[in-house]
């Protein structure tokens, strides 16, 4: 074969590779152009966490508008603070808000939900570095499987 | 007795040494110093040999492997009402694992033991020597364009692979079996990330591409030039480098996913 067919069938070998990988990239891995945007933190601190990992969505109404930053224990009051990264496109809350974390799902992945606080005169919006103060742990379902069978025992 | 033993152990031990040593020095005179002023051409031209003609064998491969992945995991997933997470099962496992493992051991069989055969048969019609003779450096002639090629060849080689494997998996799993279209991308998407699974796969398949091209051309170039010699080399070839590539997808997948 010559040189020249070789050099074709070679040229469209890795044409076709870096197809691929861009196939990969944008239809499998689901990559888009935008990102996420700027973003501004917010921190709050849980008594419980249950199974929230870093990067969890937070949502709010399903939406997603934030991702989990960073989870540290605060050594005084043990309790668990979580750094939260909301992206700024999606808007701001009142610090009314109140923070709870939910499971999608049964047997899902956890994440933060945000229900929206009423907006008044003197009520700001939560900026940047704020906490919310208005928090709800996990649900841990062990425990309330051990409610339930203790009210069971009640009964009797 | 106990003195043979021990000989026996110092023996291989010394030959071992002295097998990492030459193949060290044999990658090392063939990728550093002048190259040849043909490199590009004969690159190309190894590209072809190594690439091209095994794209046969790992597209259909890819094909049948995607296909049969979504058969398997559809019928446990759909115990748990889970069918619907096809599409991440089956992207994560071949974009991870399969991929590049299935792709580097079909390479091994394939472009490996056509390289030592051709190295050997050189070696033993005494091309190589005849080379040397002429001032021309057989590292940098017929070793370097090989090698490169390998290294090249191999990853592009995984991503075809990946993408029919993952085609395949669609037109069993949506076509045939009957998962929503539409689920299956989108829960392919959220599970799927660019960086960790897509490029550490392609990252895995170099490694697996320097490994075979390397232990192909070392037993191909130190072959003993006989009929028998060459055949032993060429099995040696591919046992040898799909066990090391096996052991090595072990080490890396612990590096990568393991924490």
């Amino acid at each position: 074969m010559s040189q020249k067919k070789i050099e074709l069938w070679v040229g469209l070998f890795v044409i076709s590779a870096g197809l691929s990988l861009a196939i990969l990239a944008f239809s499998v891995a689901g990559l888009s152009f935008k990102g996420e945007g700027s973003s501004y933190t917010l921190n709050a601190s849980f008594s419980n966490i249950g199974g929230l990992k870093v990067r969890a969505p937070i949502k709010v109404g399903g939406v997603v508008v934030g991702r989990v930053e960073e989870i540290t224990l605060d050594v005084q009051s043990y309790m668990a603070v979580v750094r939260l990264s909301m992206f700024e496109n999606k808007g701001s809350y009142p610090e009314t808000s109140s923070l709870s974390i939910l499971t999608s799902g049964l047997l899902g992945e956890q994440y933060i939900g945000i229900t929206p606080g009423f907006i008044d005169d003197d009520i700001e919006m939560l900026a940047d570095g704020d906490t919310i103060e208005d928090t709800k742990s996990a649900l841990v379902l062990e425990d309330l499987i051990g409610q339930f069978i203790y009210s069971l025992n009640k009964d009797d | 007795m106990i003195t043979s033993f021990i000989s026996h152990v110092g023996q291989t031990s010394l030959t071992f040494v002295h097998l990492i040593g030459r193949a060290c020095l044999m990658l090392w005179l063939t990728l550093f110093g002048k190259p040849h002023r043909k490199l590009f051409p004969l690159f190309i031209q190894q590209l072809f040999q190594l690439g091209i003609l095994s794209l046969p064998i790992i597209l259909t491969s890819g094909l049948f492997i995607g296909m049969v992945l979504s058969f398997q995991g559809y019928y446990v997933l759909v115990d748990y009402a889970a069918e619907q997470s096809l599409g991440s099962l089956s992207a994560l496992s071949l974009l991870r694992e399969l991929g590049p493992v299935v792709a580097a051991l079909l390479f091994a069989g394939r472009a490996g033991s056509s390289l030592t055969a051709e190295i050997g048969l050189m070696q033993s019609t005494e091309q190589i020597a005849s080379m040397e003779m002429m001032a021309v450096s057989p590292y940098k002639r017929v070793l370097a364009p090989r090698l490169i090629a390998g290294i090249v060849a191999l990853p592009l080689l995984t991503l075809l692979f990946n993408v029919m494997a993952i085609w395949g998996g669609y037109l069993i799993g949506v076509s045939w079996l009957g998962v929503d279209s539409g689920a299956y991308w989108s829960v392919m998407q959220g599970s799927v990330d660019y960086v960790p699974d897509v490029l550490n796969g392609v990252l895995k398949s170099v490694i697996f591409a320097i490994i075979i091209t390397w232990v192909a051309l070392y037993n191909g170039y130190y072959a003993v030039p006989t009929a028998r010699g060459i055949s032993l080399s060429t099995t040696k070839t591919v046992v040898i480098s799909s066990l090391l590539a096996l052991a090595m997808d072990f080490v890396l997948t612990a590096l990568m996913f393991g924490a």
